[in-house]
């Protein structure tokens, strides 16, 4: 195990070093499905330029980092690249320590599985959907290998995006709730809220797990149950507090609020990306701008709850729908935020026999990467198409991914109502039963 | 009820320069002194010959210095020589306003409005997004010392035509109107015809003596044409009064004080370069823009000049085409580089022309706020190596709310070429706010260039003394040198455009794609997995609805 993950990381480092090196850096960092106004790196040097000329970053409509950021690379400029394959592979190999951790939770839930076939809770022929240990041992391989090797986090980490550091942030997050660490999930979680409002959705499965772990059962009724929400909340909500205080004691001002999280909310620049604002906001109607935009935010928050409800005993599950949910209908999305939830995939693999629509879904996302660049360049640069073809592009894409998120959570479902009522389902005539949703 | 004020006369004056191409540049400069304190008086109402429009302007929104001009054409440094009044293509706009405004936005809102019904121009464009408060660029030119640039607010619309329904108000403002003396020759379908009109009105107070002991309120209207050769269908290299407004002189304006008109003749002192007729004995000397000029003068108020025809018709004629022209000091280029709608480039030449000396300018650079300029890769380099400048004002932008400011003091070597390079971003901006002809583009003003060149000859600090109006525009407070303003090119550039035939089929197609991840997550959350029951044929399922009513178990 340790030696094809060491040869791995190998290959991912000189790939990346060698394009680091190329010069295909500076072609990259400008593509905008790689960096958004949120988060390419050349607004981050704006901002240290505006900030040694003496006028606060915030005071332009260039720079929308958080004031944390601009702190940290103050000190980091000059070591650009090597920060940010760290964050790639701290991303990476907090990955691989949360697989392997759970993998150490396999047996336990192996044996639990077990134990209730033996109980009769599970049919006889559901034994062959039941993971063994064997199957799962080259999960965080793969896990690894889908998320070094992915070209989007390649592109993304060459073009020093910092959607790399939201991710490693996220990553740390998922270790810390995996190891049972409340505090330092919180912390985590509010330093990745307090980068991009979104990850505040994903407070729901951390504490969904946790519940699950400590044998608090998720009943309204139950005191404890409402304390250790409040206990979680506390935490989170104090840590946030805490960092907003602080950035307000860097830089001696509020500014940074309207520019960081009102520019997230408020969506006032237009550039082009790979989700579904830019050109819906360009073309509408002026008098409906306000209430559009409310209904794209919210659609990003408002399916934290029915998930919950319905995936209350799968957090980990959870966790990965609310990622997908949030890089899909965030206001900048970038390659990054696809590739993070992309990297999960390995891990329901063997959900597999379930999925009705992945080729597909895989040959619409290969095709639309393929043409993002070429349909940029007719618009941008040769005149010869416009924006309409970039933007059906942008659709085609995000149906793709609506679609394989959709798709595994149906896998998901569908393997879970087989494990409890049997795989091969038989009618009332004894003959073979199709399975519908009703 | 009389205030006791004694009105002064206008001072007219017309500079015609015959230029090295063969083209003719024609100045007009006319000059109202009001005397009136209304800091002091709260009611003014004798106005006599200043116009009321702009009194009443000047009153009501407290106005220290008001400078407009409408250009049309761009003026060549390198033919052409200096300007004396020099101004950007468009309109440019910038007033100080007096220490007592309150709220200096509001009043400048209000005040570009009037100036708008005043001069039949639309100047209502100007709002904050194109409006900048310079910090060093633009000193009061009447009296007064100020410090506090709140005050001060500069804005240009380079995309404003000129044309005749600007001339005509402009033209009312003067004493005489359009009916007698200089003015007369002020007619629009010649003037138009020209390659480059500027027409200005310049407001501020200056003092009436030596000691500074009152002040008074000067109003210059000018106006500058440069009539070009080949545009006007000319063929020989001629020029006379009637072919270039298509009128003569008959008479001075009974109002004016003094009428003159200047032929320069410095590159012409014995008439072997061109001829002038009819002949005059008058010459008069000035410094102009460092320069010792000597000019052939013709006093309109006198009688003897109109001759026994009663009228004046100038005509020039050239007798041959040697002679080199003087370079000018200072010159400045703008042009935009890159390709593609994603990103570009901004660059600045600026040339010292002199020798040895080495002088510093000022920059100003107002950019509009969708062309998102990055300080980072601003770049200043003379002869190849980098040329840091010592004072650096930066304002970025805001979206939609206000422009770029960029103001910098750089010390130009002798004889070289700086270079000021920054790279900027297009934004893609909302459907609405595209201009009716997207794909023309967007214009971005003329950077301002501010700077005192050094002169060969003495200049003159002692401003009462009489001189032609056309030598005492700019202040001078030191003799070495004499101030510049010159104006680089508007910029055109293009923004990438969404498709303006296709908002409701976006707004529907969007919302099919949120739809589909909507439908599809509520049908996995909402419904269970359940065996399927195979459907009854037709027949069947009519025989269980009869079967039901009657009562009976159904099949």
């Amino acid at each position: 195990m340790a030696a094809p993950l060491t040869l791995l990381l190998i290959v991912a480092v000189t790939i990346r070093a060698a394009l680091f090196r190329s010069s295909l850096a500076e072609l990259i960092a400008e593509r905008v499905e790689v960096v958004s106004p949120i988060t390419a790196w050349k607004r981050v040097v704006e901002g240290l330029a505006l900030l040694d000329l003496g006028v606060s970053p915030y005071s332009g409509d260039v720079f929308h980092e958080t004031p944390l950021i601009i702190y940290m690379f103050h000190f980091l400029v000059d070591y650009a690249e090597i920060t940010f394959m760290t964050f790639v592979f701290g991303a990476l190999c907090v990955c691989i320590c949360f697989f392997f951790i759970y993998l150490s939770l396999m047996p336990f839930q192996f044996r639990k599985q077990k134990f209730a076939l033996e109980a009769d809770r599970y049919p006889m022929d559901s034994l062959e959907l039941i993971r063994s240990p064997k199957e799962m041992y080259y999960v965080p391989l793969k896990v690894a290998m889908f998320y070094l090797l992915n070209p989007f986090t390649i592109l993304s980490c060459v073009a020093k995006s910092t959607c790399g550091l939201n991710n490693a942030v996220l990553a740390l997050f998922f270790l810390s709730t995996i190891k049972g660490n409340v505090l330092l999930s919180a912390i985590f979680l509010c330093l990745a809220t307090y980068q991009s409002i979104y990850p505040i959705t994903l407070c729901a499965p951390a504490m969904l797990y946790f519940m699950q772990r400590q044998y608090i059962p998720v009943n309204f009724h139950r005191v404890s149950f409402w304390w250790f929400i409040v206990q979680y909340l506390f935490m989170y909500l104090g840590s946030l507090f805490v960092l907003i205080c602080l950035s307000f004691f860097l830089l001696g001002s509020w500014d940074y609020l309207p520019s960081v999280y009102g520019f997230i909310l408020s969506v006032p620049d237009l550039t082009p990306n790979i989700g579904l604002f830019w050109y819906f906001f360009a073309e509408m109607f002026e008098h409906f701008r306000l209430f559009f935009l409310c209904v794209f935010q919210i659609n990003v928050f408002f399916y934290t709850i029915p998930l919950s409800i319905k995936l209350k005993e799968h957090p980990v599950f959870l966790i990965f729908m609310q990622l997908a949910v949030i890089s899909i209908f965030k206001s900048y999305p970038t390659v990054g935020d696809v590739a993070l939830y992309l990297a999960f995939l390995p891990v329901w693999s063997h959900l597999h026999r379930f999925l009705r629509n992945i080729f597909l879904v895989s040959c619409v996302l290969l095709a639309c990467s393929a043409l993002f660049p070429v349909l940029w360049h007719l618009w941008i640069y040769a005149g010869s198409a416009n924006s309409n073809f970039y933007y059906a592009i942008t659709l085609l894409f995000n149906v793709a991914q609506i679609l394989l998120v959709s798709d595994y959570f149906y896998a998901f479902l569908r393997r879970e109502h087989h494990l409890t009522n049997g795989l091969y389902l038989k009618r009332k005539d004894g003959s073979e039963a199709t399975l519908i949703l009703k | 009820m009389s205030f006791g004020n004694t009105p002064v006369a206008p001072f007219i004056q017309a500079l015609v320069i015959p230029l090295h191409s063969g083209d003719i540049y024609a100045s007009f400069q006319f000059r109202t002194l009001w005397d009136t304190d209304f800091m002091r008086e709260n009611k003014v109402s004798h106005y006599r010959l200043f116009p009321k429009s702009l009194g009443q302007v000047i009153s009501k929104f407290s106005v220290r210095e008001l400078h407009i001009s409408f250009t049309q054409g761009y003026w060549r440094t390198m033919q052409w020589g200096q300007p004396f009044i020099p101004s950007p293509p468009g309109a440019e706009l910038w007033v100080w306003f007096q220490d007592s405004v309150t709220d200096v936005d509001a009043t400048w809102k209000e005040l570009t409005n009037v100036l708008s019904g005043i001069f039949c121009a639309s100047l209502n464009f100007i709002d904050s997004t194109n409006t900048v408060q310079p910090s060093a660029s633009f000193k009061p030119l009447g009296l007064g010392n100020v410090t506090d640039h709140s005050f001060l607010r500069y804005a240009t619309l380079p995309r404003e035509i000129v044309c005749t329904e600007n001339l005509t108000p402009w033209k009312k403002l003067l004493p005489c109107g359009s009916k007698a003396g200089l003015a007369v020759l002020l007619k629009s379908e010649k003037l138009f015809h020209s390659s480059f009109h500027s027409q200005a009105v310049h407001i501020r107070s200056v003092c009436q003596d030596w000691q500074c002991k009152t002040t008074s309120w000067e109003l210059r209207q000018t106006l500058n044409s440069v009539f070009d050769l080949h545009n006007s269908g000319q063929t020989k290299r001629e020029w006379s009064l009637f072919k270039m407004f298509s009128r003569t002189l008959t008479e001075a304006c009974p109002l004016a004080s003094s009428s003159k008109l200047y032929i320069d003749i410095t590159d012409n002192p014995q008439g072997e370069q061109f001829e002038l007729s009819p002949a005059t004995s008058l010459l008069s000397q000035a410094v102009v823009l460092g320069d010792r000029r000597t000019f052939s003068v013709y006093d309109l108020t006198q009688e003897t000049t109109f001759g026994t025809v009663r009228s004046l018709n100038l005509l020039i004629r050239w007798k041959s085409n040697e002679g080199e022209m003087l370079r000018p000091l200072l010159h400045a280029e703008r042009y935009v580089a890159g390709y593609g709608l994603q990103t570009g480039e901004i660059h600045t030449l600026m040339y010292n022309n002199h020798p040895y000396r080495s002088f510093p300018v000022l920059l100003l650079d107002s950019v509009p706020w969708y062309l998102r300029l990055y300080i980072h890769t601003l770049s200043v380099t003379s002869k190849g190596k980098d040329n840091k400048p010592s004072y650096i004002h930066y304002e970025p932008s805001k979206d939609r709310v206000k422009p770029h400011l960029l103001e910098m003091l750089i010390q130009l070597p002798p004889n070289s070429v700086t270079e000021v390079t920054v790279q900027f971003e297009r934004a893609l901006l909302k459907w609405t706010e595209y201009p009716p002809d997207p794909n023309h583009g967007f214009y971005v003003g003329s950077s301002v260039i501010s700077s005192l060149v050094p002169s060969t000859v003495a200049m003159h600090t002692n401003s009462t003394r009489e001189r032609p109006l056309f030598s005492s525009f700019f202040p001078c407070k030191e003799e070495s040198s004499y101030f510049v303003r010159i104006y680089t090119e508007p910029l055109l550039v293009n923004l990438p455009t969404p498709d303006f035939s296709m908002p409701y089929n976006v707004i529907c197609l969007t919302c099919t794609v949120v739809a589909v991840g909507y439908g599809s997550l509520y049908n996995l959350l909402t419904r269970s997995f359940q065996i399927e029951e195979p459907n009854p044929g037709l027949a069947k399922r009519i025989a269980n609805v009869i079967r039901r009513m009657r009562g009976v178990p159904p099949l």
